[in-house]
């Protein structure tokens, strides 16, 4: 280890690799931007980032040093012997240079810091790697984040030939104007799509509801009344909670074929209440251990029953637990798929996820699955990035579930 | 209450029941509804998987029987249509009634079964074999105008009972069910797999949510947006997701595919999905991709409550960052982490949506939920299936077994 631990090995290896990887990130983004070939040029990224990494750690020309540095890599990139490989026009060969001489050029600043260019301490070397990494880390989540939405978002507005001719062309031809949304209208009009976005709705709401109206007394007697096998009912919640859904889901397809149950709204407005319910009160109870209970005895002694101390003092108190609990419920029950797919035939009765499994056949075009996937996503996705703060509560107090 | 000398009280006093009757009150509805949804389908379950069921059994063996006015004049007559709904069940005690309209008598002799009584028609049939399929004839010449017999006697409609044998409710026992799982190397096969895909799915959403916590446990601007980013996958509708993976990974017009091929990695496009050890991977590798969110979540929460005075006296010592993450984080976190790995180990083992939708089971990526719904739905054996099912749960006791005696000691989450 000590052998590389010198300003001048440590800069140019970190700025090849950092080479390669931007190269590798800028090639892919824009073979999706644009549909064209790009590709990295792993051998001259490696040389041009050594390069650039040794200029850069022995501060040739500082700051201006590093820029100078970018712009050569825009060159070069323009004139064909930069870090990547290009088949492209002018234009997007041009555009290219230009962000990966940018990238370049502002993040391994940021990465290498004041790295001096002799002995490093063991300090500064991993500091160094660590900053690399973290670099590395924000382009790798961001990318296997993003790439899979961007896919379904893309695919859902283009159409069946152009994605057999390039499935890498996912550039948008604007002209079309709203003509881009035909499979939405398509859908909304011709499958049904409006009623089952409606049908998901109504569905998931009554689940909370329901949920909370049971969970909320079961939690506040789990945490504050004293009774017997207390300990025992807060571990089985638990374990009830971990019981795999396809376990259940035999017993209750029969149960429902036998009593007519299945096919119906009531019949999923009935069971989904109780997948969601052991969550809900494994959530509640832990948060009202932690409110104080000199409130709820001082209510007491001021004479008020146990149930106007729940619904006057505790509840109250807990909105943003209730709030959390909610969000966290609605978002089980819209995405539910399973129940929903073994339960439901009667296209009139579909919930959004049993619509979309019912889109997975070969003769509807993909654009469509993809667009009511768009459809499911949207809802969820803007509920969760309006209220992020009570949702990453509610899934940190409560879902070790899957 | 009595009073006499004071005594010290004894048991449980007034307040404490009252209190507990409040509690078994409140947990009354929940209580229930678990019992009626979670407990009694698992009995249901055990007992089916020792039952010789399949789907067409569901619904047991019936007499069906259908009301029709025919002919006119002297030929007038309803006809009852009686069949037995099943081809080898027999049907005991069949019994149908009807009434006939007012004022409408027989004008001959009735069928040997029936009898009449006032507008009462009542036929017994006491054995109906397999695939019976018989007609009873009741004659009502000069009776008047077939149109308005027809409508006043479909006005009525017969109501028709009997009893049969239905395998669901019986007493036949069978532990056929258990021997065709446990039959031959498939089942082993889909254990196998059911254990690498926990295991790896369990350990990879584990490391690379340690990761993205490590990298967004600093505040800078647009770490809430990263954040929001990086939950994505767990938030969405697991179907939309999967849909996604389908067509991004597609052999024929999938966008990885064409990627890799311009790239130059690979010459010919790769079925990712499709193709047998690969397969397996790819669910792996998608189960990673949408649970490491969670495991994430609670890593950062974890580390967000660790004593930031610590890493600063370790860096006065000159512990160097890999040290500080090793010798102070690490340590931190095990607990959270060794949970994390149970709870994460119990629900990628009970996961069932995410490979059905990827693979349906095919291409070696079988596992023991994906099994519960084949033999089920697709061989249409119940019985089989529900085999299975015991098979999932009794490993699931076990894990919990195992998980809550660790709990105690780890002091919950």
């Amino acid at each position: 280890m000590s052998a590389v631990r010198f300003g001048y090995v440590t800069g140019p290896v970190l700025g090849a690799l950092w080479m390669v990887i931007l190269a590798t990130t800028v090639a892919v983004a824009m073979s999706f931007v644009t549909g064209e070939a790009f590709r990295p040029a792993v051998l001259l990224s490696l040389a041009w980032g050594a390069v650039l990494g040794g200029a850069a750690v022995y501060r040739l020309g500082g700051r201006i040093g590093l820029w100078a540095g970018g712009l050569l890599i825009f060159v070069a990139t323009i004139a064909g012997f930069g870090p990547m490989a290009i088949e492209a026009g002018a234009v997007a060969r041009g555009a290219a240079g230009l962000v990966l001489g940018a990238a370049f050029a502002w993040s391994f600043g940021l990465i290498l810091e004041d790295l001096p260019s002799g002995a490093l301490s063991r300090h500064e070397f991993e500091a160094a790697v660590i900053r690399f990494l973290t670099g590395f880390g924000y382009i790798f989540f961001t990318a296997i984040v993003l790439i899979p939405f961007y896919v379904m978002v893309m695919t859902s507005l283009k159409n069946q030939s152009e994605l057999l001719q390039n499935p890498l062309d996912f550039s948008i031809d604007l002209s079309q104007g709203l003509g881009l949304f035909r499979s939405y209208v398509e859908l909304i009009r011709d499958f049904n799509f409006g009623s089952y976005l409606w049908t998901s709705f109504y569905v998931s709401v009554l689940t909370v509801l329901i949920t909370l109206a049971f969970s909320i007394p079961g939690a506040y007697a789990v945490a504050r009344l004293r009774f017997r096998g207390q300990a025992m009912l807060s571990r089985s919640i638990l374990l009830i909670y971990m019981v795999p859904m396809i376990v259940l889901a035999l017993p209750i397809y029969i149960a429902f074929s036998v009593t007519g149950l299945r096919n119906t709204i009531i019949g999923i407005v009935m069971i989904y209440p109780v997948t969601t319910i052991p969550v809900a009160l494994y959530m509640l109870q832990g948060y009202f251990r932690g409110l104080p209970a000199e409130i709820e005895e001082a209510g007491l002694m001021d004479g008020l029953s146990r149930l106007a101390v729940i619904w006057k003092i505790t509840l109250p108190l807990s909105l943003p637990a209730l709030a959390s609990v909610s969000l966290y419920v609605f978002m089980i029950a819209w995405n539910e798929f399973l129940l929903a797919f073994m339960l439901l035939d009667d296209p009139s009765k579909f919930t959004l996820t049993r619509g979309i499994a019912s889109l997975n056949s070969s003769e509807i075009p993909r654009q469509h699955l993809m667009a009511g996937s768009v459809i499911a996503t949207v809802p969820i996705m803007a509920l969760f990035l309006g209220l992020e703060r009570f949702m990453t509560k509610g899934l940190t107090a409560g879902s070790v579930k899957g | 209450m009595t009073t006499g000398t004071p005594e010290p009280p004894k048991g449980t006093t007034a307040l404490a029941r009252r209190e507990a009757r409040l509690a078994y009150g409140l947990l009354a509805p929940t209580l229930i509804s678990v019992a009626l949804v979670v407990v009694l389908p698992l009995l249901a379950i055990f007992w089916i998987s020792f039952k010789p069921i399949g789907l067409a059994d569901l619904r047991p063996p019936a007499p069906v029987a259908r009301e029709q006015v025919r002919g006119e004049g002297e030929d007038l007559r309803v006809e009852y249509r009686l069949r037995n709904s099943s081809q080898e069940e027999v049907i005991t005690g069949v019994v149908l009634t009807d009434v006939l309209p007012d004022g409408v008598m027989p004008s001959g002799d009735l069928p040997p079964e029936c009898a009449l009584d006032g507008q009462v028609l009542t036929c017994r049939i006491d054995e109906m074999a397999g695939g019976y399929n018989e007609r009873l004839i009741v004659p009502l010449a000069g009776a008047g105008d077939p149109d308005t017999l027809e409508d006043a006697a479909e006005a009525t409609e017969p109501t028709v009972t009997g009893s049969a044998n239905s395998i669901l409710t019986n007493t036949t026992f069978t532990l056929e069910n258990f021997a065709r799982v446990f039959d031959g190397d498939e089942f082993w096969g889909v254990l196998g797999v059911t254990l690498f895909y926990t295991v790896f799915g369990t350990i990879g959403a584990l490391l690379v949510g340690l990761f993205a916590a490590l990298l967004l446990n600093k505040s800078f601007r647009g770490q809430g947006i990263l954040r929001g980013l990086y939950l994505f996958p767990y938030v969405a509708p697991v179907i939309a997701v999967a849909f996604s993976w389908l067509i991004l990974f597609d052999p024929f017009s999938g966008s990885a595919n064409a990627l890799l091929v311009q790239m130059g990695v690979t010459d010919e496009a790769i079925n990712f999905f499709g193709d047998r050890p690969l397969a397996l991977v790819m669910v792996t590798v998608f189960e990673i991709w949408r649970y490491f969110p969670l495991s994430f979540l609670f890593i950062l929460a974890r580390m967000q409550s660790i004593d930031s005075d610590m890493y600063e006296a370790a860096d006065m010592d000159g512990a160097s960052p890999f040290q500080q993450f090793w010798y102070l984080s690490m340590p931190q976190l095990l607990g959270i982490l060794s949970v994390l790995f149970l709870l994460r180990f119990i629900w990628t083992f009970n996961k069932f949506d995410d490979i059905f939708l990827l693979t349906g089971g095919n291409a070696g990526t079988r596992t023991l939920t994906v099994n519960v719904y084949e033999q089920a739905f697709a061989v249409s054996n119940i019985g089989a299936g529900a085999a299975v099912a015991v098979v999932v749960f009794c490993c699931l006791v076990l894990f919990s077994i195992f998980f809550f005696s660790f709990m105690s000691r780890e002091e919950g989450l």
